[in-house]
């Protein structure tokens, strides 16, 4: 895995330069939007690369997956709510109960195949959104103000809005390297070969099944910190985060950027957010050209923008 | 049969109202090759199917070192020790050959949940996968991405999949389909290699090859076996002849 | 017993409406082998037609009939201009296109209609109330919802169950060499068919749009019910997507409406409070989990389809 001197490796490469001299950019310019925009960039783009764990190395395309945005968030909202602010009480329960319900949905619907599982995920993510409207005491449908963000007692101070985006960016680099490591390990290796020929998998000996489930739960629960990231960023929480609409940017993100590659998720995050800035300053109705530009993208840009860096067309 | 590695008694197998298995019993001894003849449709897919456990029999059992494994499913088949080749091609097509043969030998060295080191710089993962490989005269195809293998060559890496599970059952589903004659002349010299040191259960439609390397054979037509035995005897098996080798001038040819 | 009568009527008249949502998704899925996710979008474009040709023309039939036609054309404009390069291509595809064309339409309202919504009102003798049982009164709109969803069902059943033009659409669901074989025009049958299915959605949001309001997005809730309802009755199936329709609409409806009188059996009031809304939203879910677990094909899978 020697770093090449390609196209999309410089292009990566300034990516990640431009990430970390936003604060430095926002601190001159004197801009503080820039740096909400792109912290809530960076925070997306976990749940991107969590979504490309499943949906790019798997081929398990979960229609569901902006749940967990909201399970995270609503962890810290609730856990906040009722007063228990500590970072270390928070974020702990907020990633097991994410790891949990992923485990539950994910062992109901990895029985099943194709747009069985893309509909079923679909379902139970909406499910989870209308557990959301219904919380009656913490906001049900206006969602749920967040007074004060996790707090880890002066180890470090998320209000400080500089700390916090390097904090998330710090998290989004380790979840990378951590796909990395995991997609590369003989886990991921049963992963892709699950996605690439099930049948063949069992025949030589793989009970696929435990590994796909296994790896449903930590995309599901790396997207759980995204979202206490998200709730922590805007201080708020609602159910709309969880709308099935969100679980499709999110599948948008990954598949702009280009699916099954390391960065793609990133790049795709960054193309989205960007595009929707472009676009929403040249006219209000800028989805009526955004709508359009992904079915052109399915028809002639499969790959992703990775996919272009690279030169290289996927199937 | 007291030696019999593998015994099909009584298996069974409807698909709406076609019956690909009827009444079907079957040994192969420890070390012999036992080669499955019989017309396209007659259901010796579905009974390899069924073996291996991706089919579910209607009735009937099957044993496998004199364990019942009818209701074993598949990839415990293969970790006791059953490996079989598919006739339509079953690769991972758009990982490279010496991933595909590790892959296989992954499976049957522990779990996999180890989430950090690389698998592809796992000695204990690609030596046995190369050696696979070399086995089937591939050794040098490792880096090469299935996809972009000739129809050949896939066929062999089908077989090199199956030995890196280090099987003591290989079932292979006519292995020379759409091979020219040179690969076929190849392979039926690998398999009278593998002959010696695995029990080979064999479907094939070259008769020539058949008559060479099996041991003893089984004729199934419309689902049934209609004989088994050494290939002299089914040379001449009127029933046989009448059913299905009348059809083979090849082989009446030879004979 | 009265509130129950109701109740059921209710959850009946809403099963119906996801019926005719779910059997042009169905269909379309079971023919063309096409997720579409964009088809709330055509239930909110039949709304937003419905409102305004009835407003129009002045006459609440006919601008429901135009508005139907409209639909219809609207579909097919959308199969030939997108739908059809997808076909055969990878259903991540298919939800990807898809859910571009659910952003493309609500801005087009959007742009077109405005961003408040807009109200299909009811002429009088529709805006009344029946007595369907000695001293039980009904809402005469909903009444009427049901008995035209049922002559729709009903000829449905029978277009694709006696017709020839049913038996390619059935051929199609299980074999697609076969129509093409008896040299049938396929891109035509294709048009027509998502068309039809257009159509049948327009008539669930049009229906919809004068108990509610015509909203942008308003199709996208309620897309995610008909795809619970082809979970259950199995994709392809147009009678198991009748069957589970009806079973989600009584189930939701009803559910919502007694739960929280039974869970108050069983928790302290307080409790029951907040668990009952929860629970009922969830009903329908947890009900296709377990469908799921006994049989994750669906209540009725079309052969072939998998
Ligand atoms: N999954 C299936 N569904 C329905 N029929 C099948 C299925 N698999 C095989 N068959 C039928 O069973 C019979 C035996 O098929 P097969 O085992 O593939 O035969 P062979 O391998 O001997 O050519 C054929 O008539 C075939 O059409
Ligand atoms: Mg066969």
């Amino acid at each position: 895995m020697m770093p090449a001197l390609s196209l999309r490796n410089i292009v990566v490469a300034l990516l990640l330069l431009m990430l970390l001299l936003v604060p430095v950019y926002a601190l001159v310019v004197g801009n503080n939007f820039v740096l909400s925009l792109f912290t809530r960039i960076v925070i997306l783009a976990i749940a991107a690369t969590s979504l490309n764990l499943i949906m790019g190395y798997g081929g398990m395309v979960s229609f569901g997956h902006a749940a967990y945005l909201g399970i995270g968030g609503y962890m810290v909202g609730i856990l906040a709510y009722e007063g228990i602010l500590s970072g270390f009480v928070q974020w702990p329960l907020a990633l097991l109960v994410s790891a949990l319900i992923a485990f539950v949905i994910g062992l109901l619907s990895l029985r099943t195949r194709g747009v069985y599982f893309i509909m079923i995920t679909l379902a139970f993510g909406q499910m989870i959104y209308y557990v959301g409207v219904s919380l009656n005491r913490y906001g049900a449908d206006d969602g749920l103000t967040i007074y004060r963000r996790s707090n880890f007692a002066g180890l470090l101070n998320l209000s400080n809005k500089t700390v916090f985006y390097y904090f998330c960016l710090l998290l989004l680099l380790a979840t990378i390297y951590l796909t990395w490591r995991l997609v590369n390990s003989r886990f991921g290796m049963a992963i892709r070969g699950a996605r690439s020929n099930d049948r063949r998998m069992h025949a030589i000996g793989f009970p696929t099944f435990r590994y796909r489930l296994t790896c449903f739960v930590i995309a599901g629960t790396i997207c759980g910190l995204a979202g206490v990231l998200l709730a922590n960023h805007t201080d708020f929480i609602s159910p709309a985060v969880m709308h099935w609409t969100r679980s499709g940017d999110l599948i948008v993100m990954v598949v702009l950027g280009g699916m099954g590659s390391l960065f793609g998720p990133l790049i795709g995050t960054v193309a989205f957010l960007a595009l929707e800035e472009v676009l929403s300053g040249i006219t209000e109705y800028w989805q009526i050209i955004f709508g359009p530009m992904l079915l052109a993208i399915v028809l002639f840009a499969r790959g992703g923008i990775d996919g272009l860096l690279a030169g290289i067309r996927r199937g | 049969m007291a030696d019999a590695l593998l015994r099909v008694a009584e298996l069974t197998k409807r698909f709406g109202g076609v019956i690909a298995s009827e009444g079907v019993a079957l040994d192969v001894a420890d070390g012999e090759l036992h080669a499955i003849i019989g017309p396209n449709g007659a259901g010796k897919t579905t009974l390899i199917g069924q073996l291996t456990g991706e089919i579910a029999p209607d009735s009937g059992r099957i044993y496998f070192a004199g364990q019942d494994i009818t209701a074993l499913p598949t990839h415990q088949r293969s970790a006791i020790g059953m490996a079989r080749s598919f006739q339509i091609t079953s690769l991972f097509l758009d990982m490279t050959v010496l991933d595909n043969v590790a892959l296989a030998v992954q499976a049957h060295a522990g779990h996999s949940f180890r989430f950090w080191t690389p698998a592809r710089s796992e000695r204990a993962l690609r030596a046995p996968a190369q050696a696979a490989l070399a086995r089937v005269g591939a050794a040098d195809r490792g880096n090469v991405v299935v996809a972009d293998l000739s129809h050949g060559e896939h066929r062999q890496i089908e077989i090199a999949m199956a030995l890196a599970t280090r099987p003591r059952l290989l079932l292979l589903d006519e292995p020379m389909a759409g091979m020219g004659p040179e690969e076929s002349a190849r392979l039926v010299n690998l398999l009278r290699e593998l002959k010696k040191e695995y029990t080979i259960l064999l479907i094939e439609h070259d008769m020539e090859a058949v008559f060479a390397l099996a041991d003893r054979i089984s004729v199934l037509v419309y689902g049934r076996v209609i004989a088994t035995g050494t290939p002299a005897a089914i040379r001449v098996n009127p029933e046989v002849i009448q059913a299905y080798l009348g059809e083979q001038q090849a082989v009446t040819g030879h004979g | 017993m009265l509130l129950f009568v109701e109740q059921f009527l209710n959850g009946l008249q809403f099963g119906l409406l996801l019926f005719l949502l779910a059997a042009g998704l169905t269909l379309v899925f079971g023919i063309m082998d096409l997720v579409n996710l964009a088809h709330g979008s055509l239930y909110m474009v039949g709304a937003y037609f419905a409102a305004t040709f009835t407003a129009w023309t002045g006459h609440f039939v006919g601008g429901v009939l135009l508005a139907l036609v409209a639909t219809l054309l609207v579909g097919m404009a959308v199969e030939v201009i997108a739908m059809r390069r997808l076909y055969g291509r990878d259903h991540l595809d298919h939800v990807l296109a898809t859910f571009g064309l659910i952003l493309f339409f609500n801005e087009l309202v959007r742009l077109i209609w405005g961003p408040a919504g807009m109200n299909l009102t009811l002429p009088p003798w529709l805006n009344t109330a029946v007595e369907i049982l000695p001293g039980v009164y009904y809402s005469m709109y909903r009444l009427s919802i049901i008995v035209v969803a049922l002559a729709v069902a009903t000829g449905l059943y029978l277009i694709v169950m006696r017709t020839r033009i049913g038996m390619l659409i059935r051929a199609g669901a299980s074999n697609r060499e076969m129509i093409s074989a008896l040299g049938i025009n396929i891109k035509l049958l294709y048009t027509f068919v998502f068309g039809v299915g257009a159509a049948l959605a327009g008539l669930a949001g049009l229906m919809q749009a004068a108990i509610l309001t015509a909203q942008i997005g308003m199709g996208e809730n309620i897309l995610i019910l008909a795809f619970v309802v082809i979970i259950i009755g199995g994709i392809g199936s147009i009678r198991g997507a009748f069957i589970a329709a009806i079973f989600v609409g009584l189930i939701d409806t009803v559910g919502r409406a007694f739960l929280p009188d039974i869970l108050k059996l069983a928790l302290s009031p307080a409790a029951a409070a907040t668990a009952a809304p929860a629970l009922s939203s969830m009903l329908i879910y947890l009900v296709m989990a377990i469908i799921l677990v006994v049989r994750p094909a669906g209540l009725f899978p079309a052969p072939g389809s998998r």
